[in-house]
């Protein structure tokens, strides 16, 4: 490998911020007007309101690279990484193309993409790098991308959700999204990057079935029942005591219970990689959207 | 307008190799063989529209139908991007999405038609489009696979395809696109070395073939939640595209089934496979109570009021009597509005018919003339009684012409209106242009409320 930015710089490499950075298109669609067709009328705004605050303190973090898991990039065979050096594109949202409709060109760190890669193989895990040009970036790397830096002035490298769980149980699931965040902390440390880490997913993820007639009618959103939102809360609770690897042992109870999107590894991925931060993370908003339970938590650490 | 209706099924798998690396393994090369064979089946029999049920587009507000008439785009397959880009340029039928999208809804499912530029069209319907339909022979139309559609919601879906294709009168050749057993490996292989993941699900899958080779396809639905059990995984939930081909094709075992080749993709196990409706196959189906007509399944999650009764199915509308009862002088019609209970159009006794109560809900849509008088939520609307009246009167003249009756042998009618200083004087005057010279006896009550969201229902007795 060559020498790696940070490694030129004399810098250590390290993971400077996580956050819990969930993807529901419709905080997206307000920012963006010319491309979508409803007016908005500042539907979840609280979630949007949480985002800016997160962003006000990334603001004096200072790192150089983005790493993302997005559930929505489904891969059945091992993780796959972003390693093309640029992608740019339309993203449109197959739940919602009414509402998520995005021009995004994204600048992807290859070599850190690359370390992972090797990382990851050296830790026994499938890994494939992503590295076809026309390859369109999934929906919740770019909703959690932009919603922490609309201005994308950091290269990216996105990870896949992998999906073997016809041959997994949770349990061994959770133990491969782990290794690969041990791998991806090495990588970082190796190529002398700052990084920060985004988990893009929600917490309780059974949807409503149904729209109400106004897009944005916020008296009709709630959490999908009560069951979720108590887990929801359990586990926010555990993440603002700095209680993180109670929260990811009881990882399996959680995404059964409460049908949640931490299924697909991404917050197992990055506390594993942040070594089970013991700090209390900054829960920044908590709301639901179209009955999914979504929270805003960082881990901003002694970096600002 | 010709005779439309679903005249074929088609069972494909959606992985990309036999599209873009059919050279790499001899089965890939097969199944890539196996297409063509089946498009050219599909083109002898000069179709009007393929119809896509994809189990790799995931939907979750309900049921989305693909109405872009001209999908553009270099599609990239999210697991498989190695394999190379396919740019496609794909022609749809928007009109055909629309009426579907229709027929969806009136059997009280969600749904709606997308068309969106850029609109990420699943790598499934992509492969199926570019190996059946590569030149745009036969326009097509794309529906979801909805994550939390079970069985009875499953089925009312491929109801409501059979009546979008009567409706338009167009011939479709309905194609579910889903592996059998859905297995993939954990590790990338050398493609020479593919095979079913395990001796199990080889087994189940060529018991499956058995079956299909059968025409027995609502055999297969009906066991789909066991097949799942032995050789799926979660994404494609309780193999529910059986359910929708066997609901959208009649539901029975009466096929004339080929099946074209099976190989491995991947570990999985993929067949191309037609089903020709014939006279005659293994017999009926068993009874099945998950076999319904109209979704209705409890979607209140917005807390708002609960909605009215269900509405009934729609029903082609160049349709006429299909379905006179020999019990006792019982008679229906597909022409009129179905019935929203158990309860007959009509019965005769002796040489009277009575007819039902009838409201004008048009057949084959339950669209309202006039307006409905509430929206879903509940909420008081505005409508025009002359027209819901209108509709009423015509409706009762295709029932009683049905059974050999006219309008001008009513002889009794009662009238029932939820607001009769609102809508008699509107009322009275359209039922005058029609019955004044009939003379027929009336009585006219007012009632809080009707079954549906209408204004006005006629209870008819006629002479035979």
């Amino acid at each position: 490998m060559s020498e790696s930015k940070g490694q030129a710089a004399g810098t250590t490499g390290r993971i400077v911020a996580g956050a819990l950075a969930p993807h529901p298109p419709h905080l997206v669609y307000a920012e963006n007007p010319p491309q979508n067709e409803p007016v908005a009328e500042c539907g979840w705004e609280t979630l949007r309101w949480g985002y800016e605050r997160l962003r006000r303190d990334l603001a004096s973090v200072d790192y150089d690279v983005v790493v993302v898991l997005s559930p929505h990039w489904q891969t059945y065979i091992g993780t796959h990484i972003l390693a093309h050096p640029r992608f740019e594109s339309l993203s449109v949202d197959p739940i919602f193309p009414n509402l998520f409709r995005y021009h995004y060109q994204m600048d992807v760190d290859v070599e850190l993409a690359e370390a992972i890669h090797g990382e990851a193989g050296r830790a026994g895990l499938v890994t494939k790098l992503m590295q076809n040009k026309d390859f369109r970036v999934d929906y919740g790397t770019i909703v959690s991308c932009h919603m922490t830096d609309p201005e994308w002035r950091t290269p990216v490298v996105a990870l896949s959700s992998q999906r073997s769980h016809a041959y997994y149980s949770v349990e061994v699931m959770q133990e491969q999204a782990a290794a690969l965040g041990r791998a991806t902390r090495a990588a970082i440390e190796a190529t002398g990057r700052k990084a920060l880490l985004l988990s893009s997913n929600s917490l309780s993820h059974r949807h409503f079935v149904t729209e109400s007639a106004v897009p944005e009618d916020m008296s009709k959103e709630h959490v999908t029942n009560h069951n979720q939102y108590l887990w929801d809360m359990k586990a926010i609770r555990m993440m603002r005591e700095g209680r993180t690897k109670e929260l990811i042992d009881t990882m399996p109870e959680f995404t059964s219970q409460a049908i949640t999107e931490t299924d697909a590894g991404s917050l197992t991925w990055m506390m594993a990689a942040m070594d089970y931060p013991t700090d209390p993370g900054e829960l920044y908003a908590y709301g639901n959207v179209i009955g999914t339970g979504n929270a805003i938590v960082g881990w901003l650490g002694g970096e600002r | 307008m010709s005779a439309g209706g679903i005249i074929k099924g088609l069972i494909v798998p959606g992985l990309p190799q036999p599209l873009l690396a059919p050279e790499q393994n001899e089965g890939w090369g097969r199944i890539r063989a196996a297409f063509e064979a089946a498009r050219e089946e599909i083109l002898a029999c000069e179709p009007d529209l393929l119809l896509i049920y994809s189990v790799m587009w995931p939907s979750v507000i309900g049921h989305q139908i693909q109405a872009d008439p001209n999908p553009k785009w270099v599609h990239v397959d999210e697991l498989f991007h190695d394999l190379g880009s396919i740019p496609y340029d794909f022609k749809m039928d928007a009109d055909f999405a629309a009426a579907f999208k229709d027929a969806a809804i009136a059997r009280n499912l969600h749904a709606r038609t997308v068309s969106y530029y850029g609109f990420p069209i699943d790598t499934g319907s992509v492969v199926a489009l570019k190996l059946l339909t590569p030149n745009n022979e036969v326009p097509a139309c794309i529906v979801s696979s909805n994550v939390y559609s079970d069985r009875a919601e499953t089925v009312v879906l491929g109801k409501a395809a059979a009546d979008a294709a009567a409706a338009t009168g167009k011939r479709v050749v309905a194609v579910v696109v889903t592996t059998l057993s859905n297995r993939l490996f954990t590790d990338f292989i050398d493609p020479a070395d593919d095979h079913i993941h395990s001796p199990k699900d080889d087994e189940w899958n060529q018991k499956m073939l058995e079956f299909l080779r059968a025409g027995r396809l609502e055999d297969v639905a009906q066991l789909s939640r066991e097949i799942h059990r032995q050789i799926r995984v979660h994404k494609v939930v309780n193999f529910k595209p059986m359910w929708w081909l066997s609901a959208a094709m009649g539901q029975h075992n009466n096929y004339t089934g080929r099946v074209y080749d099976y190989a491995a993709l991947y570990g999985t196990g993929a067949a191309v496979v037609s089903l020709t409706p014939s006279a005659s196959g293994v017999g009926d189906k068993e009874y099945d109570e998950e076999d319904v007509e109209v979704y209705s399944g409890n979607r209140n999650v917005l807390g708002g009021p609960e909605g009215g009764p269900a509405p009934t199915p729609p029903k082609p509308l160049q349709s006429t009597v299909t379905a006179v009862e020999a019990m006792a002088g019982v008679m229906s019609t597909d022409a009129a509005p179905k019935p929203v209970g158990a309860y007959p159009h009509a019965r005769r006794v002796g040489d009277l018919l009575y007819l039902s109560g009838i409201g004008p809900r048009q057949p084959g849509t339950d669209a309202i003339p006039g307006g409905p008088i509430r929206d879903a939520d509940g909420s008081p609307r505005d409508y025009d009684i002359r027209a819901q009246t209108q509709a009423v009167i015509d409706n009762i003249r295709i029932i009683l012409e049905a059974a050999g009756s006219s309008l001008e042998k009513v002889v009794d009618i009662t009238v029932f209106l939820v607001d009769m200083d609102r809508d008699f004087k509107g009322y009275n005057e359209v039922y005058a242009e029609t019955f004044k010279p009939i003379q027929a006896t009336r009585t006219t009550v007012a009632v809080r409320a009707l079954p549906t969201p209408i204004a006005v229902e006629f209870k008819v007795v006629a002479l035979l």
